[in-house]
């Protein structure tokens, strides 16, 4: 590899994805379709008091098979911010990962971080360039959410395959299971909510989604795996302990089972 | 159309030596040395915005000394080479050798083919995994490469700078010590540098993936702070001054 220097008339600036064109890598490659691609999937994000929390199932589907159990949907952006993915999972993967070289390249060749909305632009960017292969049926559709160090508040974004992307006032699910979620986290939110409450209130989403949709996985008891879910405040970035998940969703399950216990014979409509 | 004057390949080379030499000597110096945890490099530097010292990757820091747009210059091509290398490969394949190679055979060539020669002289330092010795490379304005394991002065006065922070330096002193006797190898016996005056960054292996942090002027004057109330730890040029002032006295 040669060093990559360039004229002041040709310099891509901070920009990786042009700095990638300009030395003849694919940034995020084409393909043809028509193959099984795996996806679907249930990610959520919600304010608290303090920033954002979000979580994610960990099921990849091809077709009507399980493909992986243990995937992660939910990744740190950057410090301050994280990202999380819905759809095609190869493509939704690169995604992430050239979105996080990207955001980490700025800082290093400017000096600065970018601003929150500055980001979500970024991947904006990244989904609207993806446009000709969600058209092909490999649709990625990203959430992000991170903590605006400049304002001292949780800000969430949701994005169409267009590459549209709009800021939501609290919560947001998307993915398979993204509408039972919603509704989940509808039902319980509130505004100010202790991160704890916040948390719990994910898991619960997620449960709920996993619970309606075929595409979600829930908690998996068997293997140990749980749902994903990180937080993101002053201090950053940070992943919610595995033991914790897996005790809020222990308590979860106790509770339903409890409530179910109260009327017996009654079985949930199929 | 005139014929260029015939000017024989050792005068050009010379004088473009020169030329870059005395550029270069008037900059002001950037010591690195490896502590503890990492590695430690200071540089004499009012700015708060034009850096000498930058991250390049997660375990890759530069740092260069001499004309400002030409080191910034090379700067960003080694966060670019980095970045599309880790990116195209993986984190781990990104490695500051190659990355000093490239530099070296740039600045090489510059210094032999163009007009004018480079006039900077840079640094790159790599943290080790596992338990290799960290690497430091130096490279002058005409590519000459050069690796060290333990310290590494870039810019004028570098030989004297060199022989003050050879005589303090010790194997995995901590950072307190390796800071002030860096600090006091810049300054030399007869002046004192202020805090803001100095821009100071490590690479520590106690950062996480990113191993790069700049040490802000608040912890930087807890560290160095009003000279010390004991005789400062191994300064030995340096005696301790009078001990019972309480305003910071230059040592001298």
């Amino acid at each position: 590899m040669a060093l990559p220097i360039f004229g002041p008339v040709d310099d891509p600036g901070p920009d990786f994805t042009s700095l990638l064109r300009r030395s003849g890598l694919p940034a995020l490659p084409g393909l043809e379709a028509n193959l099984t691609i795996r996806h679907a999937t249930t990610v959520v994000a919600l304010r608290y008091a303090d920033g954002v929390v979000m979580a994610g199932d960990r099921r990849a589907t091809e077709g009507y098979s399980i493909a992986h159990r243990a995937m992660d949907k939910v990744f740190p952006a950057d410090r301050w911010s994280a990202v999380a993915i819905a759809g095609a999972a190869g493509p939704a993967v690169e995604m992430v990962r050239l979105f996080q070289v990207q955001l980490e390249h700025y800082e290093k060749v400017e000096g600065v971080s970018l601003s929150l909305e500055g980001k979500a632009n970024q991947l904006a960017q990244m989904v609207r360039e993806h446009l000709p292969m969600a058209i092909q049926g490999l649709a990625v559709v990203p959430l992000f959410a991170g903590y605006d160090v400049r304002r001292g508040i949780g800000r969430i974004y949701t994005y169409d395959v267009t590459g549209g992307h709009y800021e939501e006032a609290d919560f947001q699910a998307t993915g398979s299971g993204g509408r039972d979620a919603r509704n989940t986290i509808k039902l319980g939110f509130k505004e100010n909510m202790a991160q704890a409450d916040a948390v719990e209130l994910a898991i619960e989403a997620l449960f709920e989604a996993a619970d309606e949709d075929a595409g979600t996985g829930g908690p998996d008891l068997v293997r140990g795996i749980y749902p994903l879910v990180a937080v993101v405040d002053a201090d950053g970035y940070a992943a919610v302990d595995e033991s914790e998940v897996a005790d809020r969703f222990l308590s979860l399950i106790e509770r339903r089972r409890a409530e179910r216990g109260r009327e017996p014979g009654r079985g949930e409509p199929s | 159309m005139t014929m260029p004057f015939y000017v024989p390949p050792e005068q050009a080379m010379k004088d473009r030596a020169e030329y870059a030499q005395k550029n270069i000597a008037r900059g002001r110096p950037v010591v690195a040395t490896t502590y503890e945890d990492g590695i430690l490099i200071v540089a004499e530097n009012p700015s708060r915005s034009l850096h000498k010292i930058s991250e390049i990757y997660d375990r890759i820091a530069f740092a260069g000394v001499g004309k400002y747009n030409e080191y910034d210059q090379l700067r960003v091509a080694g966060v670019r080479h980095a970045d599309t290398k880790g990116f195209a490969f993986s984190r781990e394949d990104v490695d500051a050798r190659s990355l000093a190679n490239l530099y070296s055979q740039y600045v090489g060539t510059v210094f032999t083919h163009e007009m004018k020669p480079l006039e900077v002289e840079i640094l790159v330092a790599e943290l080790s995994a596992d338990n290799r010795p960290d690497q430091l490379y130096h490279i002058t304005y005409e590519g000459t490469i050069t690796d060290e394991e333990h310290y590494l002065v870039l810019g004028g006065d570098a030989e004297t700078i060199t022989d003050r922070i050879g005589q303090s330096f010790e194997e995995g002193w901590d950072f307190g010590h390796a800071l002030r006797a860096a600090v006091e190898a810049l300054a030399g016996a007869d002046r004192t540098i202020a805090a803001s005056d100095l821009e100071v960054a490590v690479l520590s292996r106690q950062n996480g993936r990113r191993t790069f942090r700049r040490i802000q002027d608040v912890e930087l004057a807890e560290v160095l702070g009003p000279p010390p109330a004991s005789p400062p730890p191994a300064a030995p040029e340096a005696p301790a001054p009078a001990e019972q002032g309480e305003p910071p006295d230059p040592d001298a």
